[in-house]
């Protein structure tokens, strides 16, 4: 049965995922804080049909910790098969620009972090010479945008790396998959107005687990969400930069 | 996992009607960050999938705290049989979970696709009432948050907020947690009869052999027919499948189906009378008998996503009333004559014997006699004196209405098919309240 190991394990998009690979009987790695909430997920995987889980608690701005981790979820499982990084904070777009320190706080949490643990994750993978690495990245990485661009530039960057990744671990037989969610209704967009676009947490889920398992490069959940950004990248900069959005 | 988060959930009932704007509404995400009801100034009352019809699910002015997210589930012991989850896993979600190990729920109403919470909360009951009571019946425990702290409340401890809160409306607390029984089953596949009757005397005698015969019973009934064949119907009743060792697969194909199609034209009287007359002569023998998938038997509206839709933006009323059997039940023939004679079509009429399984619930519906649920397109006032006409027979016949379908009865015929209440309301916790709760108790309050 496949072992994954789940960054950012309380995310509900990350949950929702979970539950999915849990009914085939999956084993897991979950990895977050904190840990009383990260209890709670483990019962859930279990009683839906998950072989086993086990929790590690970490704070992943500790970037000296990420080793560790990596070491501990393959010593501890006996390997890996996948693995799911859904880490992150939507952050505050205003205070970012008030205050440079928020800004890199911002992107430490939703793209340095990420820079770190995929290259330990790679050089495992690669070895391995199969497996699957997913991150949750944003369609906000797509362009940026006046509202959140500080999000925005951590969820590119994370895009561009995970392309890079890709290329380089297609000779080895890994799957390195983008997704790059919408609008979804979580608590990360809890105080967001929520409007037709808002996709629930379990259709998403089931997109990146449909993506994991079959290797695609970027998922985008909802589907509709590729069009849309399509749409957005084409419009020309002289008319985009007097929009507000 | 794919009970349906609307994209734009909207936070009405399932009836569509009445419609009432509340002040906040504030989604519960985790069962150990609920937030401290005391600091608002308003009253709460907990909503999951809004499938409740009326307005038991709405708290007009206040706020509403959305369960729906406390998707956790907490343990399933596949041997024993019991499920413990939070209290916004939907039934869908626990029937994912427990029927690839040979489990069901222990009731289930017409619907998957509420919580276990708005379960728990309006007491709801399904097919096999005569064999299992309601869901009450089968709960083992739960957590109870309350303004003033948690509670663990079972049948032997808390014992009083145990039964206040199964059929308490979500009026008591919020329920967290829920622990209950699972039931045993063969296959995922109903073993199920159709049988043709001609009317109420021949559902009557139908009724009292299959209750010793079948776990399932529930019978779609023509309320538009009058005379020699006043509710004539269909009689639908079912086992779980128990295929005997070595015997040949089931006689149909899995495939599940829906078992009528509704029309998409507006619904009125000539249209149901056409329907009814039509469905009537579905089965063309008297008798029918066919092994099916568990999901058309017992969720045949599921198919269909936003059915309440089929009603147009006026909505529509749901009807629930059980009353006792006896002599030669005039009340309910009263109910067939009174509908036939108002005009107002009802298209889905389920016509079901309760049983004398008594729940532990304070508030629960169901008393053992016949009940009959309704819908009806709202059509203004001459829709709602229809049914205070059929109230009036429901409270002579010391019967009941259902109020989690319920969006109109009045304080004084509620008080008279719940004398309860006054007893209830002391486990009201004072910071929950409804906009049911102070329709119902209005005139009451002033007193």
């Amino acid at each position: 049965m496949l072992k994954i190991m789940i960054i950012g394990a309380t995310s509900v998009i990350a949950q929702e995922t979970a539950r999915f690979f849990a009914i085939e009987g999956a084993e897991f790695f979950l990895v977050g804080i904190p840990a009383d909430k990260l209890a709670v997920i483990k019962d859930d995987l279990v009683a839906r049909g998950a072989k086993r889980a086990e929790v590690y608690e970490a704070d992943l701005l500790d970037f000296g910790g990420h080793a560790q981790i990596v070491e501990s979820a393959v010593k501890t499982m006996g390997g890996l098969d996948a693995v799911l990084i859904a880490h992150g904070t939507l952050g505050n777009q205003k205070a970012s620009e008030a205050n440079v320190e928020v800004a890199l706080k911002e992107l430490n949490l939703n793209f340095m972090t990420n820079v770190s643990l995929l290259t330990l994750l790679a050089n495992y993978f690669e070895q391995q010479r199969r497996g699957c690495i997913a991150v949750i990245s944003s369609v906000a990485g797509d362009r940026g945008r006046g509202s959140n661009y500080v999000y925005g530039t951590a969820k590119a960057g994370t895009t561009a790396f995970m392309q890079g990744l890709r290329n380089r671990l297609a000779k080895s037989g890994v799957s390195v998959v983008t997704i790059k969610p919408g609008l979804v209704d979580t608590p990360m967009t809890a105080d967001v107005k929520k409007n037709f676009l808002f996709a629930a947490p379990a259709s998403v889920g089931k997109s990146i687990y449909l993506g994991m398992k079959k290797g695609k490069d970027t998922v985008y959940a909802p589907w509709f969400w590729r069009y849309i950004m399509w749409i957005i990248i084409h419009i020309p900069e002289f008319i985009f930069k007097k929009m507000s959005m | 996992m794919t009970t349906p988060l609307n994209r734009l959930k909207q936070y009405k009932s399932w009836g569509r009607y009445p419609t009432v704007q509340h002040k906040a509404i504030y989604p519960v995400h985790w069962r150990s960050d609920l937030p401290d009801v005391n600091k608002y100034d308003e009253t709460v009352l907990p909503y999951g999938y809004g499938r409740s019809y009326g307005d038991s699910c709405l708290n007009e002015g206040g706020i509403l705290l959305d369960t729906s997210y406390m998707q956790q589930f907490i343990a399933f012991d596949a041997e024993q049989g019991l499920v413990r989850c939070e209290a916004g896993v939907s039934l869908e979600q626990v029937l994912e979970v427990i029927v690839p190990h040979g489990w069901f729920l222990p009731v289930t109403p017409g619907t998957k696709f509420v919580s276990i919470g708005g379960a728990i909360a309006n007491d709801v009951h399904g097919k096999n009432h005569h064999r299992a009571g309601t869901i009450g019946c089968h709960i083992t425990q739960f957590e109870l948050v309350r303004s003033d702290g948690a509670y663990i409340c079972s049948p032997t401890e808390n014992i009083e907020l145990f039964r206040a809160t199964i059929g308490g409306l979500g009026l008591t607390g919020i329920i967290t947690w829920a622990e209950f029984k699972v039931k045993r089953i063969a296959s995922p596949l109903i073993d199920q009869e159709k049988i043709r009757f001609a009317n109420l005397d021949e559902f009557f005698a139908i009724s009292a052999e299959a209750d010793q015969k079948f776990d399932y019973i529930v019978s779609w009934s023509d309320c538009l027919s009058t005379d020699e064949s006043m509710g004539r119907g269909i009689f639908m009743a079912g086992n779980f499948y128990d295929p005997p060792l070595g015997s040949e697969p089931p006689p149909n194909k899995l495939k599940p189906f829906v078992p009528f199609d509704l029309p998409s034209f507006a619904l009125n009287t000539l249209s149901v009378k056409a329907f009814n007359a039509l469905y009537y002569r579905v089965p063309l023998g008297k008798q029918v008998r066919s092994v099916i998938h568990y999901e058309p038997f017992f969720y045949p509206l599921d198919a269909i996503n936003h059915w309440y839709r089929l009603y147009g933006r006026r909505g529509f009323l749901q009807y629930q009333l059980v009353v006792p059997i006896e002599g030669d039940n005039e009340p309910i023939r009263e109910v067939y004559r009174r509908i036939a004679k108002s005009g107002e079509g009802s298209f889905l009429v389920v016509l079901k014997t309760f049983g004398d399984i008594a729940s532990p619930g304070m508030m629960s519906f169901p008393m053992p006699g016949v009940t009959l649920a309704l819908d009806f397109a709202f059509n203004g006032e001459k829709t709602l004196k229809l049914l205070d006409e059929l109230d009036v027979i429901v409270r002579e016949a010391k019967g009941r209405v259902y109020p989690a379908k319920d969006a109109r009865m009045s304080p004084e015929n509620f008080r008279a098919y719940f004398p309860q209440w006054e007893q209830f309301a002391h486990y009201i916790d004072p910071k929950f309240s409804s906009s049911f709760w102070r329709r119902v108790t209005a005139s009451a309050n002033g007193r």
